[in-house]
């Protein structure tokens, strides 16, 4: 059986599906019409080739955010567990103290956290104190992964934290009734159970990884080059506009294809859950 | 085993805040350094009041942050409830598909792209001078519709159908019935998105860099600009102070809905 | 209650975001100024000292009774600068742009030329001792600009970790005996520049061959240099993180304002001298009242407040001659006012605009510099093993699954 819509419930995506239209689907053409195009605004591929000359610029950022999401997970994966297994109170405190650095700019966490590992930072003098060598850390990749795990790590946590929120008590209990002992019922049943939260997770994770510039500049002191601070640098000259144009192309369409296959697959996923 | 779990939470989120805490013991550091602590002063503090640049910064971050979560809010509360009653299935997976877009691609190529739509439109147009506060606002905007309509929908597919017919059935116009029985109770979906959207422009950095103009600065920007010198120190009590303020009022919050939620559990048991 | 409370809410946030909108008029009388400056490059009122800004609003409303507010922001670069106004954000008022830049705005049509006539405090602009001309080389007919603050680039280094023995020479930046405790810095034309002088070459030569062969030095001190930095030199200065950085002069002071350990040279090869000048872009709205505005900053109280702020040196008689600054910046360092001042032995060479195939190779270049990354063999190792891990879980469930299948289907048949 189904019902007239009203005006107001046909009409009422419409506002927005102007607005994605304008100021979603049009900034991509434009950015593909200029990856296409050179400054004098004929038809061109070399903006394309010229890409070959990145290509291991692009390999070694995929790799620093694969590692930075891997270690997110690792870390943030038992976080949220533990938190959601926490008393509702204490878990209302959790969130609001994972939620807070978020209220912080971006920049000014880096920049402490720059400092912190400086080779005359608080945590080398630490070391030195306990009669330790110094250790060099900034400028090194391990400096950049870390920038990044400790920057993104609460979008992690939370869609996990979610899914885990919504799984109902009574299928640990079953699992536990039906024999299973702590460990089984983690592979068994929690993981599954909060897949979709991790593949989010995991989403909202690499994606600012591979595209950050920040972060790479101040922890990796300017040695390593990511994909964001190369497109950040084409973005200075309008002359480069156009290589920058076809970089950010190439990333995005790698990124929304992977995000389309990680979806597909949690979708399965979930079929088999339910 | 539960002991344990409960010293690693607390371990992880020691390590989340340490940066944080040093920032804010060196806030109140009377040296200006982040490594030598010389002594206690509220002189930082001092600095930050006399900074009209830093205050005026703080003004134009938070006023865009509020007027493009209001519009992301209304815009995106429509649309899912469009969403929510659309039946062509494919259209309804190209609209959504679209809208996810934001959220997932690279914050730095929805900034390149807009700048690059601005400014193709701002070449048709003559305009020398496109970029400025509107098109922060409309870049913000944008950004922010994919978080509320993810958080309202949901509220829109676990409302009852029925109470909508019954309050038609009572005499209501549709849009009375949206705004007296539906609104109420996906107003939580509504708030989340908006507290997002909010968060999510005050957090700014990458995209504000390419579609801001000098004369509407945030305060990224402000404290990204400043890197050409040196960071002032004056910075970290700013933060010190956003700290203290967000945790305060999202403290309340929580103590606030933890009577209503006994309240309500004692009216409950009442019953 | 709940629903009186969000409406409260609603409209409060309404009201507090109506300002955004009602900021474009300019209510009547109140004139906007635009000023877009380098960061921290201006005396702001901290610590005790003049708020320029403020200061000049106040004297405009005294001298021509009319209300101005000075909107004032900043960038990180030159090149930051120049891609706003390029990408279409033309609208301000005085720009402080360096002086390759501007000669690339004046080719470019960016600038628009002064009236002098409103400008009268440009009489202690000391031209000749700055340029040896009266016409700056930048800005040929000398109509665009009127220097703010100019400067050199000299090597601060920390004095418990370098040996006397190896100052005075750019050698001390390729030296491996610091490997590690080396800072380069993070922008092409400054961090060529270094390599260049080395050689003994110009830092505006149109030899391809000697610009490649900087780039072949800089890419040997690759391996030795422990970041390509900006601002972070002030702290890793301070707090001894590294020993050798080559800096602007005037920065210098802020650094060992903190640290005391910090001392400073000029390398005997030479290097470079750089003005940075206030100018007005063609698209200004005001522009009398952007001229009155680097007029009020050549006036005694306004230039000696942003002398003492910056610490750069100040082309400005008024400022070089007057008591107190020398006083001030010699209680900062006994030889502030040599290292700023006494630059006329140095052999200085200043940055031209580069025609536009040589800042292509420039870019090119530099982009070469920076993609070799030393890749991290270590995180490529941990990428590949995760990225086998997860194909090898994935296969492992799906072949769990399929076994699972196959277990469900033989007990239906059964």
């Amino acid at each position: 059986m189904k019902k007239k819509l009203s005006f107001l419930e046909r009409a009422a995506a419409v506002p927005h599906m102007v607005w994605a239209v304008m100021f979603i689907v049009a900034p991509l053409l434009i950015v593909a019409f200029f990856a296409f195009t050179d400054t004098k605004g004929g038809f061109t591929l070399s903006n394309i080739q010229s890409l070959f000359s990145y290509s291991h610029i692009f390999l070694v950022s995929i790799c620093f955010s694969l590692v930075a999401t891997f270690f997110c997970l690792l870390i943030g994966y038992p976080l949220a567990y533990t938190m959601s297994r926490a008393k509702p109170s204490t878990q209302k405190l959790l969130m609001v103290l994972l939620m807070l650095p978020m209220w912080i700019s971006l920049l000014i966490r880096t920049y402490s956290l720059m400092t912190l590992l400086d080779n005359g930072g608080l945590v080398n003098s630490l070391l030195q104190a306990i009669g330790l060598e110094p250790v060099a850390m900034v400028g090194t990749g391990g400096a950049v992964i870390l920038g990044m795990i400790y920057d993104f790590l609460p979008y992690m946590v939370l869609p996990i934290y979610t899914s885990m929120q919504k799984m109902d008590n009574r299928y640990l209990e079953a699992a536990a009734d039906l024999g299973c002992n702590s460990f089984q019922t983690m592979f068994r049943v929690v993981l599954p159970l909060t897949t979709p939260g991790i593949l989010s997770g995991i989403t909202m994770v690499f994606v600012p990884s591979i595209s950050t510039f920040y972060i790479s500049q101040k922890l990796g002191g300017g040695n390593f080059d990511l994909i964001g601070d190369t497109i950040e640098r084409q973005f200075k000259y309008p002359s480069t506009y156009h290589v920058g144009a076809a970089i950010s192309l190439v990333m995005m369409i790698l990124i929304l294809i992977s995000v389309a296959v990680m979806n597909r697959f949690s979708d399965e996923e979930g079929e088999i859950v339910v | 085993m539960k002991i344990l779990s409960r010293v690693y939470m607390w371990v992880v989120f020691a390590l989340l805040y340490a940066p944080i805490l040093v920032l804010v013991i060196f806030s109140f550091n009377d040296g200006g350094s982040l490594s030598a602590y010389t002594g206690f002063s509220f002189r930082w503090y001092g600095e930050l009041f006399r900074d009209s640049v830093a205050l005026q910064s703080l003004k134009n971050s938070l006023m865009l942050a509020i007027s493009a979560g209001l519009i992301a809010t209304v815009i995106g509360t429509f649309a899912a409830l469009g969403l929510d009653r659309m039946r062509n299935r494919y259209l309804k997976g190209a609209v959504n598909s679209v809208t996810n877009i934001p959220m997932m691609n690279p914050d730095i190529v929805t900034g390149v792209s807009m700048m690059l739509l601005f400014v193709a439109v701002g070449g048709v147009l003559g305009l020398q001078d496109i970029l400025g506060r509107w098109t922060m606002l409309i870049a913000h905007t944008t950004f922010g519709l994919p978080y509320v309509i993810l958080s309202v929908l949901p509220r829109f597919r676990q409302f009852d159908p029925s109470l909508r017919e019954a309050a038609m059935d009572l005499g209501c116009t549709p849009a009375q019935s949206f705004f007296k029985v539906e609104l109420p109770q996906i107003l939580p979906g509504v708030i989340s998105g908006f507290i997002m959207s909010f968060t999510m422009s005050l957090d700014d950095f990458v995209i504000s860099h390419f579609v801001s103009s000098p004369d509407f600065q945030t305060l990224p920007l402000y404290i990204y600009n400043q890197t050409a010198h040196n960071v002032k120190y004056s910075m970290y009590a700013l933060c010190t102070l956003i700290i203290v303020t967000i945790l305060i009022l999202l403290l309340a919050v929580n103590f606030a809905g933890g009577v209503g939620d006994r309240t309500k559990r004692r009216k409950e048991a009442v019953k | 209650m709940k629903k009186i409370l969000t409406t409260i809410l609603i409209f409060s946030l309404l009201a507090l975001s109506l300002p955004l909108f009602s900021a474009c008029d300019n209510g009547g009388e109140t004139v906007t100024l635009y000023v877009y400056n380098w960061g921290e490059y201006i005396s702001d009122g901290s610590e005790g000292s003049l708020d320029v800004n403020a200061a000049f609003e106040a004297w405009y409303k005294e001298t021509y009774g009319v209300n101005v507010k000075v909107n004032y922001s900043t960038y990180s670069s030159n090149e930051d600068m120049y891609a706003k106004m390029s990408s279409g954000a033309a609208s301000y008022d005085v720009v402080v742009p360096s002086d390759y830049m501007i000669a690339r705005m004046i080719e470019e049509e960016m600038l628009r030329p002064l009236n002098k006539e409103n400008i009268p405090n440009l009489q202690y602009v000391d031209m000749e001792l700055l340029f040896g001309d009266q016409n700056p080389y930048y800005d040929p007919e000398n109509a665009y600009s009127v220097p703010y603050t100019y400067g050199t680039v000299g090597i601060i280094y920390n004095t418990t970790m370098v040996d006397a023995a190896d100052i005075g020479s750019w050698d001390i930046m390729w030296n491996e005996k610091y490997e590690g405790n080396i800072l380069q810095f993070n922008n092409s034309r400054d961090a060529f520049a270094t390599a260049q002088f080395k050689l003994g070459y110009s830092v505006n030569g149109d030899n391809e061959a000697e610009w490649r062969e900087a780039l072949a030095l800089l890419t040997q001190q690759k391996p030795i240099v422990q970041g390509y930095v900006m601002d972070e030199i002030f702290n890793k200065m301070e707090n001894g993180s590294a020993a050798i950085a080559p800096y602007y002069a005037g920065d210098f002071f802020t650094m060992y304002g903190d640290n005391e350990d910090l001392a400073f040279f000029y390398p005997q090869e030479g290097t470079n001298v750089f003005v940075d000048a206030m100018c007005i872009p063609k698209s200004s709205q005001n522009p009398e009242i952007a001229e009155r505005y680097i007029d009020f900053m050549l006036s005694e109280e306004a230039a000696v407040a942003n002398a003492e702020y910056i610490c750069y040196a100040s082309p400005n008689k008024l400022v070089r001659e007057n008591a107190d600054y020398v006083a001030a910046m010699e209680e900062i360092h006994p030889d502030a006012m040599e290292i700023l001042y006494g630059t006329e032995e140095l052999e200085l060479q200043f940055y031209e605009n580069l025609p536009a195939e040589r800042l292509m190779l420039l870019n090119e270049l530099w982009e070469d510099l920076k993609i070799e990354s030393s890749i991290n063999v270590a995180i490529i190792v941990m990428a590949l093993v995760i990225v086998f891990a997860c194909i090898a879980m994935g296969v492992l469930l799906y072949v769990q699954k399929r076994r699972r299948r196959r277990y469900i289907t033989t007990l239906w048949d059964a």
